[in-house]
């Protein structure tokens, strides 16, 4: 019974310190690492419920693989392997050091001459000589006399076998040093209810005790944004579906934030002027911290993350596109208000407002069709690229009363094409969606006043008797219609416009489908083309009396104009924010991170570079010289056999018995 | 020119005349230039200049390699005379000097290398393997030359763009090949093993492929300047430890190839299945690749690339196929065994130091020494898999065919680590994608 018992524990001890069993986790190890580069770690989880269904999303929350790495199971192998490596190095460690203090001066002649690498020789050798030689090639010795010999134990390199012991080792200590960075206190706590992820969108300050840690935590790291002047004094640690707020021991301003770029427009520099005050003011440190370049303050690290807008003052025009009016709207970037157009009523979801964009406007490199042309592009490693700032932007979401959302984006600044000015505006229905321009004409004040007043008129019925009027009459004048055509002409214009304030082109193309035959399409769509075209002109001369010729006569404008507003038909809502200033207030995104495991890590680190260094390149080297009247043996054993050992057996042999015929004796090995 | 002296403990007098030479420049730059340069880069100065003296005293061809290379640089970097443009229309320049030309030379005397050492091999000639050494050290000229010369030709662009080549995956694929290259040289030398080039220089050429490609399908030899994140002197360490460890890795795995050429099978199998199942990989790989177009743009380029993998598996095929079967042509297992060792565990010292200062930088630029990013796990997958690798050989003494297909194996983990990651998965290290 007695034996059962006792051998239970040791063979639980063999197999936890059996190299097999370590084997087993490191490969364990690999493949549970892979998971969690497949799968995306840490996302939103409602990003994980879209991509599985409902079902599987249970199933591998379950298995924790949405955080692989902080899993129960995943630190559960870390802790084997912790265990394993420990017990390998209690195991082997003291038979390792008696092997390092050992010179195995006790070897018999017959146990030299098993060894592979030997050699007897007739020939005497006097001690002197001996010593002489291992000295000069570094060996360490200790003699033993015999009755009618000396033997001469020599060794060289001793610090092969504490490599070993220095690799395993430091496996063990950056384990500890990760351990004691790791979030294991936490999850604990968690798992008991001490502490609770809050999942709610709260101000931080309401954030109850169970979601809140103390600033003594010994180990966190946490993310939080700052505006440019704003301040804080807690960060967010993202825990599954929710967060805690970490408390800081200190408070953290941000004074600055600064963004520059290289000529080509990729980003150079982002810095942030930062102050640390503590909890009564004090000033604790400050300066510029950026990417790669932290600040510690109290043990912890403040490093720049990202940036972003951080509420930027806007100046928005309201344009109701009905109408054809604006009225000025003074806000924020980054917030939210109601805006009332008409009888509709909506939410206004302002996003980023950002200064520039740059903007890869084509013109790439000419076609490399022969080889010389391809050469040339190879050989240049500066190429030019046709950049250009586009300005600064706005985007924000319009959400009407049944909850759904459009997003736009608009440009501030006038964007020349071909000789016309525009002003741009995006939209889009689906967030995975590409933007649909829309390009609004400008006039001559660079303004789209005008455009907006010709299409309130074009799309105010009441005003179309009096365009088509006025169509035919020019269209009579210049002798284009006959007398006679003339009222058939101010219906077919009256037709049209009706049919474009009804819903723009597309309107116009479906009644073309429905009514006319096929074979006349094209020539009835191209005079009503025409017909618009004139009448658009004519309704803008109408706006503009004084120069209504020159109006008239402008083309490009009214071409456009028929455009942008046929595409507003298209725009998700009645109204246009026009983009006209801003006062720009950054954000800057900090990481802070207190770990004390790191110069734990480190050490292991180093310990891991030296073990490693050691076990590979230094070769443990004994060699045995046995001094006797009869003759001499030498032997030679390696803690590993190359062609290195074979070299320096013959260095040896050939050196101190060079009448022995060396190679002779030694067998193949 | 000897190209295969070993490492020997006794300095001659070559020797301390190279260690002058490089003293001297180093005590040249530190006079000129010791103004600019902070603690960490006198630093980095001082130990470079030691890093080279120990590299020439251990390995001697070094001795002139590094300064011809040097050599070849500073007439690239005068004859540019501070004016990126005189790159096009200087003779010197425009053929040889200039970054870009030296890697077209690098990559034709790569493949010229490899024909040439496949050539020797089959014909068991001497003066083929011999000529094919000596490419293959022209081409590790050209190769370093055109890194010293891109450095240059990066601060011509702009004085803040400026920095050591080795920022993004083409400048990275060109260290690949000079590190690959070297390490093989030194091998082949001391253990006078040439016809194993034959092998070593697929690999190499594979890499030169796909900088072609990347050149002229991508324009990805364009210098870019450096994103924030990449500012940082960790990168001149980080970077090239990791090349020796991925370099090493790639060459074991092609030695493994070779031994499994040279050993047959302890048991003869039959192989007629194997060639049936390289064939029909083959077939079936071929289809997709060409059929791939019709798929559709999600997934066209996925089946391209499991065709370039059933392309490897339907090689690996063949050489199963063919256990013993180039006995005559290579030097003996034991030998290649021996190498590959050697190549895995100094490749392993590197991937660990390698990793060990990415985790400091990490500490420096995402705020944790360690953040389970992909690279970063990919990285100690990589790490374990050559840590079990070593275990099976030191400790239970393995030897031979499943050693052999090990290190095969794990050039496909060290290749997804190097390149797949940064095409498949997102994550910190994403300025190094495709």
């Amino acid at each position: 019974m007695n034996r059962i018992q006792s051998s239970l524990p040791r063979a639980l001890f063999e197999l936890l310190s059996s190299m097999r069993f370590a084997i087993s986790l490191l490969t364990v190890l690999a493949i549970a690492s892979v998971i969690g580069t497949v799968l995306k770690q840490n996302e939103p989880y409602n990003n994980y419920r879209i991509e599985f269904g409902e079902f599987w999303f249970g199933q591998f929350e379950a298995l924790g693989l949405y955080d692989v790495y902080h899993s129960s199971w995943f630190l559960l192998i870390l802790a084997f392997l912790v265990l394993s490596t420990s017990l390998c190095i209690w195991r082997h460690v003291p038979g390792m050091l008696r092997e390092i203090r050992s010179y195995r001066e006790r070897a018999t002649l017959s146990s030299l001459t098993r060894i592979s690498h030997h050699v007897q020789s007739s020939q005497r050798l006097d001690e002197a000589t001996v010593t002489a030689h291992l000295a000069q090639h570094g060996y360490r010795w200790r003699i033993r006399q015999g009755d009618d010999f000396t033997l001469i134990a020599a060794k060289k390199g001793s610090f092969q076998k504490l490599g070993y012991l220095f690799a395993h080792a430091a496996i063990v200590v950056i384990c500890i040093g990760g351990l004691m960075d790791g979030n294991l206190p936490l999850k604990i706590a968690e798992v008991f209810d001490i502490k609770q992820p809050e999942t709610r969108d709260i101000p931080q300050s309401q954030v109850p005790p169970p979601s809140r840690l103390t600033s003594d935590n010994l180990s966190f790291r946490g993310n939080v944004t700052l505006s440019e002047g704003s301040s804080a004094d807690v960060v967010f640690l993202n825990a599954g579906q929710g967060y805690f707020v970490q408390e800081l021991p200190f408070l953290l301003k941000l004074k600055q934030f600064h963004i520059e770029h290289y000529s080509t427009g990729q980003p150079k520099r982002f810095a942030s002027d930062i102050e640390v005050f503590d909890h009564s003011g004090k000033l604790l440190a400050g300066g510029t911290i950026e990417v790669n370049k932290p600040l510690i303050v109290e043990g912890v690290a403040i490093y720049q993350s990202s940036f972003g807008d951080g509420g930027s003052g806007l100046e928005l025009q309201v344009w109701d596109l009905a109408r054809g009016a604006a009225a000025p709207l003074a806000t924020r970037s980054q917030s939210q208000q109601p805006l009332v157009i008409g009888q509709q009523r909506f939410q206004l979801e302002l996003g980023d407002f950002r200064p520039f964009n740059i903007e890869n406007m084509g013109g790439e490199p000419p076609p490399a069709d022969t080889l010389q042309s391809a050469m040339a592009v190879a050989q240049n490693v500066k190429a030019e690229h046709n950049l250009k700032n586009i300005g600064p932007s706005i985007t924000f979401k319009l959400r009407d009363d049944t909850g759904q959302a459009v997003e736009y984006q608009n440009y501030m600044a006038p964007w020349q094409d071909d000789g016309a000015w525009y002003l741009l505006s995006g939209m889009r229905r689906e967030v995975s969606a590409p933007m649909t321009f829309t390009r609004i004409p400008l006039d001559k004040d660079l303004k789209p006043d005008t455009f907006m007043r010709l299409r309130a008129v074009l799309l105010d019925g009441a005003r179309h008797a009096e365009i088509a009027e006025l169509t035919a009459a020019q269209a009579f004048a210049a002798g284009g219609v006959s007398a006679g055509g003339r009222e058939q002409f101010k219906q077919i214009t009256l037709g049209v416009l009706g049919q474009f304030a009804r819903g723009g082109l597309p309107e116009i193309d479906r009644f073309l489908k429905e009514q006319v035959p096929e074979d006349q399409r094209p020539l009835v769509a191209q005079t009503y083309l025409k017909v618009l075209q004139g009448a658009v002109g004519v309704a803008r001369g109408m706006l503009d009396p004084a120069r209504a010729a020159e109006a008239a006569s402008d083309v490009r404008f009214t071409t456009d104009a028929i455009v942008a507003a046929s595409n507003f038909f298209e725009y998700g809502s009645p109204v246009y924010l026009q983009l006209a200033g801003f006062e720009e207030v950054k954000s800057s995104g900090f990481q802070l991170t207190r770990s004390p495991g790191k110069n734990v890590v480190y050490l292991g680190s180093l310990l891991l570079v030296i073990g490693i260094f050691c076990m590979f390149y230094i070769r443990e080297n004994r060699l045995w010289i046995r001094l006797a009247a009869t003759g001499s043996v030498l032997a030679m054993t390696s803690n590993r056999r190359t062609a290195e050992l074979d070299r320096e057996f013959t260095l040896h042999s050939t050196t101190l018995l060079p009448a022995s015929g060396t190679q002779t004796d030694k067998e193949s090995a | 020119m000897s190209f295969t002296s070993g490492p020997s403990s006794r300095l001659s007098r070559a020797d301390y005349g190279f260690a002058a030479l490089i003293i001297a420049a180093a005590l040249f730059t530190f006079q000129r230039y010791g103004s600019f340069l902070d603690y960490y880069e006198q630093g980095i100065l001082l130990g470079s200049a030691a890093g080279l003296v120990w590299l020439g005293w251990f390995w001697k061809p070094m001795r002139w390699f590094m300064p011809l290379c040097g050599l070849l640089a500073l007439a690239g970097i005068g004859l540019y005379d501070g004016t990126l443009a005189n790159g096009s229309s200087r003779f010197w320049l425009k053929y040889a000097l200039s970054s870009q030309s030296a890697v077209m030379w690098m990559c034709v005397l790569f493949f010229l290398a490899t024909l040439l050492y496949w050539g020797g091999l089959l014909r068991k000639s001497a003066t083929l393997l011999g000529l094919a050494s000596g490419l293959t050290w022209a081409a590790a000229v050209a190769a370093l030359t055109s890194k010293l010369v891109r450095w240059y030709e990066s601060y011509l662009i702009g004085a803040d763009v400026g920095h050591i080549p080795v920022s993004n995956l083409y400048e990275v694929f060109i260290l690949f090949c000079l590190i690959t290259a070297l390490m093989y040289l030194y091998y082949e030398a001391r253990y006078a093993a040439r016809a194993v080039g034959a092998f070593v220089l697929l690999i190499i050429s594979a890499a030169v492929a796909f900088i072609i490609w990347y050149t002229f399908d991508r324009q990805a030899h364009e210098i870019q300047p450096l994103i924030p994140a990449l500012q940082s002197w960790w990168m001149k360490i980080h970077v090239p430890a990791n090349f020796v460890g991925y370099g090493a890795f790639a060459m074991a795995a092609m030695l493994g190839v070779a031994w499994l050429l040279v050993e047959p099978e302890e048991q003869a199998t039959a192989k007629r299945p194997l060639w049936l199942a390289a064939g029909c990989v083959l077939l079936l790989s071929l289809g997709l690749h060409l059929g791939a177009a019709q798929l559709g743009d999600t997934w066209a380029p996925r089946a391209v690339f499991t065709a370039k993998f059933g392309y490897c598996a339907a090689l690996l095929c063949i050489v199963a196929a063919n256990r013993g079967r180039l006995a005559a042509y290579l030097p003996s297992g034991a030998v290649l065994d021996e190498i590959s060792y050697k190549a895995i565990a100094v490749g392993f010292l590197f991937f660990t130091i390698a990793t060990i200062l990415g985790a400091m930088w990490a500490a420096d630029a995402w705020g944790g020494y360690w953040s389970w990013d992909p690279k970063e796990t990919w990285a100690l997958i990589v790490w374990l898999n050559y840590a079990v690798w070593l275990h099976m050989r030191l400790v239970k003494g393995w030897r031979g065919a499943v050693l052999a297909w090990w290190s095969v194996a794990g050039l496909f983990v060290t290749t997804f680590a190097f390149i797949g990651v940064n095409m498949f998965l997102s994550g910190l290290h994403s300025y190094g994608g495709l």
